[in-house]
């Protein structure tokens, strides 16, 4: 997991006309091209792609500045690629999909993921842990039909991802933010902070400290509006681990004070459970790695 | 309807054999998920007329075994980011029957506020968005909205207004953070309920008129009526509670459907597809349903909008779901009113404590889409050690192949390109919510040349 773009990597907007259109002596009757953007789906519950829906009437304004050449979800027109801005939801699991994800990211410039899935594997990462044949069985009466991977995988364990953005779902201000900075051609501004600074920013009474409620919030990156705590309940983790977080500090301090190792362990194994920092974390506080430990949780 | 630049998802074409005539659909669109459709004719002989959800299995019933009874609501969100909240409720009312604990009239009023949030936000979606479309003959809503400005911009504020009861009761619009076993984690601020009223109001009108709107779409002529299943209540709408009832005469207790509905694992489908016992007939769950059903539950106005409109008693007509997800708009507009109006103090407890036992629950409640029924074993130790759920999209699955087969003789006179969006079209007719699915919906129809 990563948020390494910059601007430079970013290049030149979409928006921005090919260099001999950008010349001085631009006829008036060559207008700005406008951006193309593509919506893929992988394994996922729609949420994020919803986000972009949710913006409501700002969905509406987008659609006037950028053309929405596929997007399953909203319009049956499908342009064929390539395109400006792909953005892409849900993880990796069956082996068609493996292929699917290269021709994505074959067909966008800028390749951008949304959510938990997409940037950690999402919930359905918790079968990484055991074996899949008992997963299969224990929905599936004939799982020789079901075509599957034994893991659910990030798409950057896969292709070249641009941007992350996190959430489960996303913000849908983050999402115009981002769309927006990827077609100007900046940086987008999302913080890295943990959803701590959110607490304070908004006056909650840290529910770690006053409650003694084991909470992800110092070890999870921002963008929620801190929301769990305000409701008097924990963070358990949904935009996944803040930039160089100290899990190990943090249970060990939760454990110290007698919460049980097997619940911190469930805690830091949810949406986000196979991001790096969560995953290890995880298999500290549990038996051991992905595979070792079939019987025990998730 | 750009059928040029629909080319990418429909291909027609002779394939091998001259007189057998194929067409594809690439992609289903303007569903939540995605997935497939075959069809086989051969003269007048339907072979296959198969509804396919290639929907990756995600797993949820095996993960959720040893996860904690209090994460449940929140893990099960996760299966549908269009109603989560169904999936909480459905859940939450399991887990208090296997605990032994009932909540208070206080938080059941507040539960049915938060329901009705996302049935207003999933329903304005479906109607606006994704199945308004079809009928004003336009790919999206998108550009539809270049000639229905209103009916459209109408359309994503009758989703806000749902959304923020969402996001007053539940702390988010999808994936809501505040629901518990129990109640709420914490009971939302009196002023922010209250502040809900002048939205609802709006909203309320709104929907009303949208129902006279839609009423005068075009539909095809009825074909024969489906069986229907939903909850029935003594008193209210069905949404949280009640008795699982059939327009066949079912009539049971929740804890009893699996004595009476079936679910099989069919090879072209990664839902499981469920028919009532003993023959496993398909059955109809969802809006239309609930109207045939419970009509003489319905709030006064909405009830009042389905009898001007002349909304068939009998649900003999797939494509009229419209109107009766209309209709349940405004109906839970109208509901959530009368209790944002009811509300004077705020809830106090918000959730109702709770020990660890071993248990059993069953719960049904109604989605948007339909009934959604749950099942947990718990444990002394807190722990989840059995979980089953049957969505409504499975329990549809069945009844959209029997309403396609029915719809094909019509069909198959058509064009590729009409053919191909009359079949979507009556896949949108259910608002499958086949949302973890990834591949591709294709529709494919063998048949002898038309020469």
């Amino acid at each position: 997991m990563s948020n390494a773009m910059s601007a430079d990597d970013a290049g030149p907007g979409p928006g921005a006309p090919p260099a001999s259109v950008a010349a001085t002596n631009t006829p008036p009757h060559v207008s700005r091209r406008k951006p193309r953007i593509a919506v893929f789906k992988f394994a996922s519950c729609d949420g994020c792609q919803l986000q972009l829906l949710d913006a409501a009437n700002r969905f509406l304004e987008l659609a006037e500045h950028v053309e929405i050449d596929h997007f399953l979800e909203a319009r049956s027109r499908s342009v064929p690629g390539p395109y400006d801005l792909g953005l892409v939801e849900g993880s990796i699991t069956t082996p068609q999909d493996v292929e699917r994800i290269h021709e994505v990211r074959a067909q966008c410039r800028v390749l951008v993921t949304l959510g938990a899935c997409a940037t950690a594997g999402g919930i359905q990462a918790l079968r990484n842990w055991g074996r899949i044949d008992d997963f299969l069985s224990a929905v599936y009466a004939s799982p020789q039909f079901i075509d599957t991977l034994a893991t659910s995988t990030p798409i950057a364990d896969h292709v070249h991802v641009d941007f992350e953005l996190r959430g489960c779902p996303v913000d849908t201000t983050q999402l115009v933010e981002l769309v927006t900075a990827v077609l100007v051609g900046r940086r987008p501004r999302v913080p890295q902070h943990a959803v701590c600074v959110e607490c304070k920013a908004r006056g909650t009474v840290c529910v770690a400290v006053a409650r003694g409620i084991p909470c992800l919030g110092p070890v999870t990156q921002a963008g929620c509006g801190a929301i769990c705590p305000a409701h008097d309940r924990e963070c358990f983790g949904c935009y996944g681990p803040a930039e160089a977080a100290n899990l190990v500090s943090l249970t060990g301090w939760y454990e110290r004070r007698g919460t049980p190792r097997a619940e911190l362990a469930r805690l830091v194994r949810s949406f986000n459970a196979w991001a790096p920092a969560f995953r290890e974390e995880g298999d500290r506080l549990s038996a051991g790695p992905a595979g070792t430990d079939v019987e025990s949780s998730p | 309807m750009n059928d040029a630049a629909d080319a990418g998802r429909a291909t027609g074409g002779r394939d091998g054999d001259a007189s057998v005539r194929r067409f594809t659909v690439a992609a289903l669109s303007r569903v939540e998920g995605e997935g497939a459709l075959r069809v086989r004719v051969r003269g007048d002989a339907i072979e296959i007329a198969e509804f396919n959800i290639y929907e990756p299995p995600r797993f949820f019933e095996r993960f959720l075994r040893g996860r904690e009874v209090r994460e449940v609501p929140d893990l099960v969100a996760r299966i549908c980011g269009i109603c989560p909240v169904a999936y909480q409720m459905s859940a939450c009312h399991a887990l208090e029957k296997a605990l032994g604990i009932t909540t208070t009239p206080e938080i059941e009023s507040l539960r049915r506020l938060l329901y009705c949030g996302e049935w207003i936000q999933s329903h304005a979606l479906h109607v606006h968005l994704l199945h308004a479309p079809d009928f004003l003959g336009f790919e999206s809503g998108i550009t539809m909205a270049a000639e229905h400005r209103a009916l459209v911009e109408g359309g994503l504020r009758l989703k806000a207004v749902g959304n923020r009861i969402m996001e007053v009761v539940g702390g988010r619009a999808v994936h809501p953070v505040n629901v518990a076993v129990g109640g709420f984690h914490k009971a939302p601020a009196l002023a922010a309920v209250a502040g809900l009223l002048p939205d609802l109001e709006w909203g309320l009108g709104r929907a009303l008129d949208l129902v006279q709107e839609v009423s005068r779409f075009d539909f095809p002529a009825d074909v024969r009526p489906a069986e229907t299943v939903c909850l029935r209540h003594a008193t209210d709408y069905p949404m949280n509670d009640g008795r699982i009832v059939s327009s066949g005469g079912l009539d049971i207790a929740a804890e009893d459907f699996l004595s009476h509905v079936r679910e099989r694992q069919v090879p072209w489908s990664t839902a499981l597809h469920a028919g009532l016992m003993p023959d496993e007939r398909p059955y109809l769950t969802g809006p239309t349903a609930r109207i045939h059903l419970c009509r003489d539950r319905l709030p006064p106005r909405a009830r009042a909008a389905a009898d001007a409109c002349g909304l068939e008693l009998q649900p003999r007509n797939s494509f009229r779901s419209i109107v009766a997800r209309c209709v349940e708009i405004a109906a839970a507009c109208e509901e959530a009113v009368a209790i944002v109006r009811r509300c004077h103090a705020a809830v106090d407890p918000c959730r109702i404590e709770w020990t660890p036992r071993d248990g059993v629950g069953c719960h049904a409640t109604e989605a948007p889409r339909g009934l959604l029924w749950h099942r947990y074993v718990i444990g002394g130790d807190g722990l989840v050690q059995e979980a089953t759920i049957i969505p409504p999209t499975s329990q549809n699955q069945a009844e959209i192949e029997r309403d396609l087969r029915l719809l094909l003789p019509e069909v198959l006179a058509l064009d590729d390109a009409a053919a191909t969006r009359r079949c979507e079209h009556l896949i949108r007719n259910y608002d499958p919510c086949i949302s973890c699915a990834t591949h591709f919906l294709r529709l494919e129809i063998d048949r002898p040349s038309m020469g």
